[in-house]
């Protein structure tokens, strides 16, 4: 028996996600709104990495259903549960989960990091590398049987992918044809995959990239939950494991903190461009004064205040999640708070260039409001700014993340997160031989994640900046 | 000028003070003096006597704004605002939580927080501009194309990632330089080689790009056609008038971080271990210091404002249509 549990930062996602879906739905019919993402979708750059994103963002929401299980029932009292929040994610990698060692294990090893006295086969005591309990666990004669073993299943998981894949992209081709993505195919060609794999261009480009997601899966599903694919930790929990559940965090930084920063940039930077005289002046001294503190220090001393406040009301989280839950969104809304200047200076600028056009001219002449003039006719005129700055920032918050909380005013110590995944690997870099592959995977997972946002918004930039159309 | 110049100091003491609001507001009303004494004591040792003595032993034993023990002026003069703040303006800084005095700490950190930015500096800011201008010389060509790339990539790389990677590299691999440590004195260029090659590369990939978007925009304009047209050669129209006229938005953001150099970088100092004014500032935060901390925001704040005037100074220098009247 499970119940569900609605951390705070769930709700905002779920929130943000209804949000993203709802003017997607408004906007589908909006020719010159759809335009441009259908530029975006339709460049070989915009659609593999929009895949990617998707994966890394699936990811990320399966992490936020939350849930805890119900202990066994003890008779004469109340169903119990248990204190340890759990999310979709964790369900889903139980075996990953549940597999512990006892320290550091390299990536794919069948034996512990470290020696450790066990007794011999004839008895006696001896020194050597004891076997994991779970990575490899299953061979019998480990030298002989462990290469075949990882081919045989790697092979099979990526047999598996590739499987998957035939089925899936013709279907999903047929699915949306005509739409947002136009197939190459024609009627003269039989199979629906020759074609767009030859012709280059935007169909090629998300096979492929489909392909080595399937296969990647594939490969990893197979080999996860018999092997340590990228090693264990201090304290011998998966490395995969930490790296996919870090995740969440980082796209939530990245999410979030716009979903702060919005509401002040919007209103400040708009109503500063369009009133001007001493609402203007007020504003920029606000801006000027937020940005002449250097921005990791306000962040740090902001963080530090919540910190102390947190643990001064330690009463009012019932579990270690909640606590963690309220420090990520505290952080998210400090960086939120101190990052608007910069979009606000944009807007602005914008809005104080609209004012003087013709069709804001006319709706004063004619009597509308300031209120309507913002929202009906300065709004939606710079939603391009907003949406570009956005999608940039994002992966500068990502890379935030994990500088921030080497400094120690990032998320909570206990949260999974690639900033915690480095700051308790990087001094084993002076191990012998070194410990590189706790590193390595968080390094990897927010490279491929903020390569493909910068990439991202390029094709964004692109596609919705009037100045950038025709240069290239 | 000299008007100017007096405007613009005028203009800073409102922003000053609103940091110092600000600040003041952070640490003394939500986060009290009292809450700051239990951190210092730990746990175990709180008790009401305890926390009242640490308050008056670091001088935070007074009210916020309004002192209504005292008379006259002292009123509003003898308040934890006025001594913890308000001095600041004077470059007060007052002693940290461990009983240092903090002008005597900045004093002598900063000339190895400057050894390393200001190095860092003038060789970043030559090579990311070669790059982009090389670059652009190519434009249109594969080699621009690749550059554009690998751009995205060493940017999409984590700042943790240089650190480490150089580190481990040329430190613990190659033995070139000691991986981290400092000395003073002539002696110092083997503890700052790496950190200033880390912190160039780490920032290469973001800048050039930056700078290559910047000269593309000023390419397109017509008085670069018109100096190909009268025959200059690619290099001369490169480096005489693009370079030159992209001097203004070079200028407006590096001439503003010059100032904040003194203060260094909070993550390269505590990796390599500089005893500079960043490492100085991230181990009061990690302890929870939070008068340094306070300096250090207005410090930052003041030299920040500082650079916003040199810069536009420096436009009336490379641009001789700017006047600051």
């Amino acid at each position: 028996m499970i119940k569900p549990v609605l951390l705070w930062s769930d709700a905002l996602i779920l929130l943000l996600l209804w949000s993203v879906v709802g003017l997607v739905w408004l906007a589908r019919n909006n020719e010159a709104l759809r335009g441009p993402w259908r530029q975006v979708m339709r460049n070989p750059v915009g659609a593999g990495t929009a895949l990617i994103l998707a994966v890394y963002v699936g990811i990320g929401l399966l992490d936020s259903l939350h849930y805890v299980e119900r202990l066994p029932d003890q008779p004469g009292r109340e169903a119990q549960y248990s204190g340890e929040v759990r999310s979709a994610l964790d369900w889903v990698l139980t075996p990953l989960r549940e597999n512990v060692e006892k320290t550091y294990s390299a990536p794919f090893a069948i034996q512990l990091y470290a020696k450790e006295t066990m007794k011999g086969p004839e008895g006696g005591e001896i020194r050597d590398f004891p076997r994991l309990k779970h990575g490899g666990a299953h061979l019998a004669d480990a030298d002989k049987d462990f290469w075949p073993d990882v081919l045989l299943r790697g092979g099979l998981g990526m047999l598996g992918g590739l499987v998957l894949w035939l089925v899936v992209f013709p279907l999903w081709q047929r699915g949306s044809e005509g739409d947002l993505v136009a197939p190459v195919v024609s009627a003269k060609n039989k199979s629906p995959l020759t074609p767009l794999l030859e012709r280059g261009g935007l169909a090629s480009a998300f096979a492929w990239t489909l392909l080595a997601i399937l296969l990647l899966a594939g490969l990893l599903v197979a080999l996860a939950p018999y092997y340590h694919v990228l090693g264990t930790d201090k304290v011998g929990q998966d490395v995969l494991y930490l790296s996919l559940k870090s995740i969440r965090t980082g796209l939530l930084i990245g999410s979030l903190t716009t979903l702060v920063m919005l509401p002040f940039a919007l209103s400040l930077g708009i109503a500063a461009g369009y009133f001007g005289g001493r609402i203007d002046d007020v504003i920029q001294y606000l801006y000027t004064t937020l940005n002449s503190i250097p921005g990791v220090l306000l962040i740090a001393a902001a963080v530090l205040v919540v910190q102390v406040q947190i643990e001064a009301h330690a009463e009012l989280f019932n579990t270690a999640a909640a606590r963690s839950d309220v420090r990520l969104l505290a952080l998210c809304g400090i960086l939120g708070v101190t990052g608007w200047t910069g979009l606000a200076r944009l807007l602005r600028a914008e809005a104080l260039k609209l004012r003087e056009l013709e069709f804001v001219q006319a709706a004063r002449a004619f009597g509308v409001g300031h209120g309507r003039i913002l929202l009906r006719h300065l709004l939606p005129n710079v939603m391009h700014l907003v949406l570009i700055t956005v999608v940039l920032d994002f992966s500068g918050l990502v890379l935030a993340e994990a500088v921030l909380s080497y400094v120690g005013v990032g998320v909570d110590p206990g949260m999974i997160s690639f900033g915690n995944m480095i700051n308790g690997a990087r001094l084993e870099l002076a191990r012998e031989p070194v410990v590189w592959w706790q590193l390595a995977a968080a390094f990897l997972f927010m490279f491929v994640l903020v390569l493909a946002a910068n990439l991202f918004a390029d094709q964004v930039r692109e596609a919705l900046d009037p100045k950038s159309s025709g240069r290239k | 000028m000299l008007n100017y110049l007096i405007r613009r100091v005028l203009y800073a003491i409102p922003i000053l003070l609103g940091v110092n609001l600000l600040t003041f507001a952070l640490f003394f009303m939500v986060n009290t003096p009292d809450d700051m004494a239990r951190i210092h004591l730990g746990a175990k040792h709180v008790t009401a006597d305890a926390i009242s003595r640490w308050k008056s032993e670091h001088g935070y034993d007074k009210p916020l704004f309004f002192n209504d023990a005292a008379t006259g002026v002292a009123k509003a003069a003898d308040t934890l605002f006025v001594e913890k703040s308000l001095k600041l303006f004077a470059l007060d800084f007052g002693a940290a939580d461990d009983g240092r005095d903090i002008a005597r700490e900045i004093k002598t950190r900063m000339w190895p927080s400057l050894a390393i930015a200001l190095p860092t500096f003038l060789i970043g800011l030559l090579a990311y501009i070669s790059f982009a201008l090389l670059l652009v010389f190519f434009r249109g060509t594969r080699l621009d194309t690749a550059g554009v790339v690998l751009c995205v990539a060493l940017m999409s790389i984590s700042g943790l990632f240089y650190v480490i990677g150089g580190q481990y590299l040329m430190g613990k691999l190659w033995h070139w330089f000691p991986i981290s440590g400092y000395q003073p004195g002539l002696d110092a260029w083997k503890f700052l080689l790496m950190p200033v090659l880390v912190s160039v590369v780490a920032s290469i990939g973001d800048s050039s790009r930056f700078y290559r978007a910047l000269f593309y925009e000023e390419i397109a304009k017509d008085y670069v056609r018109t100096a190909r047209a009268k025959g200059l050669s690619e290099l001369r129209v490169l480096f005489r008038h693009v370079l030159g006229n992209a001097m203004i938005p070079i200028l407006t953001g590096v001439v503003v971080v010059l100032p904040r150099l003194f203060m260094g970088s909070l993550i390269i100092e505590s990796f390599f271990g500089i005893p500079g004014l960043g490492s100085y500032t991230i181990d009061a935060i990690q302890a929870q210091d939070f008068a340094i901390v306070r300096s250090m925001v207005f410090l930052g704040s003041l030299l920040y404002i500082f650079g916003l005037v040199l810069t536009d100074i420096s436009y009336t220098l490379v641009d001789p249509r700017v006047r600051l009247e």
